[in-house]
């Protein structure tokens, strides 16, 4: 029962943290409609496009969240994104292989890649790092391999999935120039905005999710209540193999091609965004929400500057590492007031 | 606890309403600060740019800021890419709903734009690209191209190299720098050197690698070519930064450049020039990077409703140590 109440409090320790993310987001997000309102900042489509640019974000950072909750990391997420698109390319315009197929493959792929990784990490108790390093290396010579040149997707299937747009009909803006807009999202945003909502459930609401979170913050104790460390571990690893794969899918639709530089670094961007929405990288505390909106976060901060305009993009960085900074800070100051709550009541 | 968490939850919501009534107002402006636009005849011009990779880049980002200034009629929102395709469809995307005049755009890579493209026709901006190309199945997403002719670069190059080293007995063994794979310097000058040595059986490429058109990688590369075999006779690089990584590798290794093995070099920085004096680098392919002045004659036009021709090429030169004197070291601005 202890144990139960522990995780409790843990929850509800995250709670807070993942207040001060929201509020965080819609403070910039009102600094810059304030700063550029009349250069359509306000307009919804900015706000929408914070999604579209993110998605693959998105999807990548709720994968993310999980490893990190158990306390592992992830670091080949990026490479696989890139495999993924290098690989969709390949069989689509090369092998000619149909896009439903080619999805298909890719996403089974990605579970392959996962349960490798897991295996690896749960059962052999390798670090997660070193096999991840192991797998971003692997997944990045394997594109390189598939094609050193940057493969177009000219799929027809594909292009219509890429710029199928779901427009919100009812509401219009114009633009600068007097056009009329719709404002609209494209397929990755509802597919980014699925994961998020399922992946919530999973882990709130599941015995899987409950489990998830046992193992990260104390895997003895874990092991004492029954619960079985290593198949938490293993399944954790293919849902991030699963949804890194999807995420690369999701970049894909955004790029339509195939490329080695593809998503370099893109594993940091996706810990940035989990560390920022209040996930521990000690393992035990995290949630999908505020992994969404750490996401939101690094893009707003790029909007601002690309409204700036002459500021360098450089900057992004730079307010991600002090918002790294505060964050981790502040979730220190946080663990530590909990100890201590811990300790006292313990000693009632 | 609890109520702490209910706090923070009655902030969150104020802060949100807040959040919306700003919207709201800003929504309200839109059509006002539309109509005031269109008045001044003041032209918002978004320009992505690569990132700041090399010397000539740097040069081509200065040539832009410089034309595009407020004095001759522009407003330009600057967006370093940092190398990065994706941060690239983001600023785009930004100045789609920005809705700036004209967009301009230095491709990180030639494919992957159809999506934002569409976008931006969608929006009614027209589309300038910059240095490199970009493929899409509609010609008609992009309004102009203003840039080098990489192909004839390559060519140019393989003909000096025929004429230099065409007549000598045995392989000749050539090392390739190659730029960052996909973009479209590298493909044409891939290309147009391979073609223009084709009929050449002597010569030999036996080693061919991207140096991603930086210093650091370029030598890191010559580097393991050096390991890999000891009778290389020219490298080409692609661009100058990575040539001078070779003369650095070259140096190190024991042997002189542009002696021991000839260097043939793409983009003609003032510094590559100077090499081409002092001899380490035999031929320099110009490859111009001020294009500035040509994208700002472009956007007036457009806005002008002007008929603009679709490719627009810059001037080029071949530089070996002949014709490199000190005047045109020193009025070179790159």
């Amino acid at each position: 029962m202890a144990m139960v109440e522990k995780i409790k409090n843990k929850l509800r320790g995250n709670g807070f943290l993942l207040a001060v993310t929201i509020v965080l987001f819609f403070v910039l997000y009102i600094a810059g409609a304030i700063l550029y309102g009349d250069r359509n900042f306000t307009s919804p489509q900015v706000f929408l496009n914070l999604f579209i640019s993110n998605a693959g974000l998105i999807i990548a950072a709720v994968g993310m969240t999980f490893v990190l909750i158990t306390g592992g990391i992830d670091i080949s997420i990026g490479s696989v994104i890139g495999v993924v698109c290098m690989m969709l390319a390949w069989m689509m315009e090369v092998k000619h292989m149909s896009a439903v197929v080619a999805i298909i493959l890719v996403l089974v792929f990605g579970v392959i890649f996962g349960l490798v990784q897991g295996f690896l990490v749960a059962y052999l108790k390798i670090q997660p790092f070193i096999v991840t390093l192991g797998g971003m290396f692997f997944a990045r010579g394997l594109t390189a391999l598939i094609s050193s040149d940057m493969i177009s997707i000219e799929n027809p299937t594909f292009l219509s999935l890429a710029n199928y747009r779901i427009y919100f009909g009812f509401i219009t803006y114009y633009n600068n120039r007097g056009v009329a807009m719709h404002p609209y999202i494209y397929l990755s945003v509802v597919i980014a905005l699925l994961v998020v909502a399922i992946s919530f459930v999973i882990l709130r609401y599941t015995k899987f999710g409950r489990a998830v979170f046992a193992v990260g913050g104390n895997e003895q104790s874990a092991l004492l209540m029954g619960l079985n460390p290593k198949v938490t571990k293993l399944k954790v690893y293919v849902l991030n193999g699963f949804l890194a794969s999807l995420a690369g899918f999701a970049f894909c639709l955004n790029s339509c091609g195939g490329f080695v530089e593809q998503a370099r670094g893109f594993e940091m961007d996706a810990i940035a965004a989990a560390v920022i929405g209040g996930t521990l990288l000690t393992g035990g505390v995290g949630t999908v929400v505020g992994s969404l909106f750490g996401s939101l976060i690094k893009g707003i901060i790029e909007t601002i500057i690309t409204f700036q305009g002459t500021l360098s993009s450089w900057w992004t960085r730079i307010v991600i590492a002090l918002l790294l900074c505060f964050f981790v800070i502040l979730q220190s100051v946080f663990k530590s007031i909990r100890e201590k709550r811990l300790a006292q009541g313990n000693e009632k | 606890m609890r109520r702490s968490i209910k706090k923070v939850a009655a902030g969150l919501l104020a802060t949100m309403m807040i959040g919306t009534m700003l919207t709201g107002c800003g929504g309200g402006n839109k059509k006002d600060s539309a109509s005031s636009k269109k008045e001044t005849s003041e032209i918002n011009i978004g320009f992505s740019q690569v990132g700041a990779e090399s010397d000539w880049r740097v040069a081509n980002t200065k040539s832009m800021k410089s034309a595009l200034t407020a004095k001759n009629g522009f407003k330009l929102s600057f967006a370093d890419a940092q190398q990065k395709q994706e941060n690239q469809t983001k600023a785009v995307r930004e100045f789609i709903t920005q809705g700036v005049d004209v967009i301009a755009i230095a491709p990180v890579t030639e494919t992957g734009w159809e999506t934002v493209l569409k976008e931006a026709k969608k929006a009614d901006i027209p589309v300038i690209t910059v240095d490199r190309q970009i493929k899409t199945s509609d010609d008609s997403l992009i309004t102009a191209w203003v840039g080098s002719d990489f192909k004839k670069e390559g060519v140019k190059a393989a003909e000096w190299l025929i004429k230099e080293k065409g007549k000598e007995k045995g392989d000749v063994n050539i090392a390739v720098l190659q730029g960052t794979i996909g973009s479209s310097a590298e493909i044409g000058r891939t290309k147009g050197f391979k073609e223009g040595i084709k009929d050449q059986k002597n010569f030999k490429i036996i080693a061919s690698q991207t140096g991603e058109f930086t210093q650091a990688k370029g030598q890191e590369v010559m580097e393991s070519f050096l390991k890999q075999n000891k009778d290389i006779d020219v490298v080409v690089a692609q661009n100058d930064n990575m040539a001078f990584g070779a003369i650095d590798a070259l140096k190190a290794a024991g042997k002189t450049p542009g002696k021991d093995v000839t260097i043939i070099s793409f983009d003609a920085i003032k510094a590559a020039l100077k090499k081409v004096q002092s001899g380490e680098i035999n031929a320099e392919f110009e490859c111009n990077p001020l294009h500035g002045p040509r994208v700002a004659e472009l956007a007036k036009k457009i806005m002008k409703g002007e008929k603009v021709d679709k490719i627009q090429y810059v001037d080029e030169q071949v530089f070996t140590k002949d014709n490199t004197t000190k005047e045109v070291i020193n009025k070179r601005a790159y």
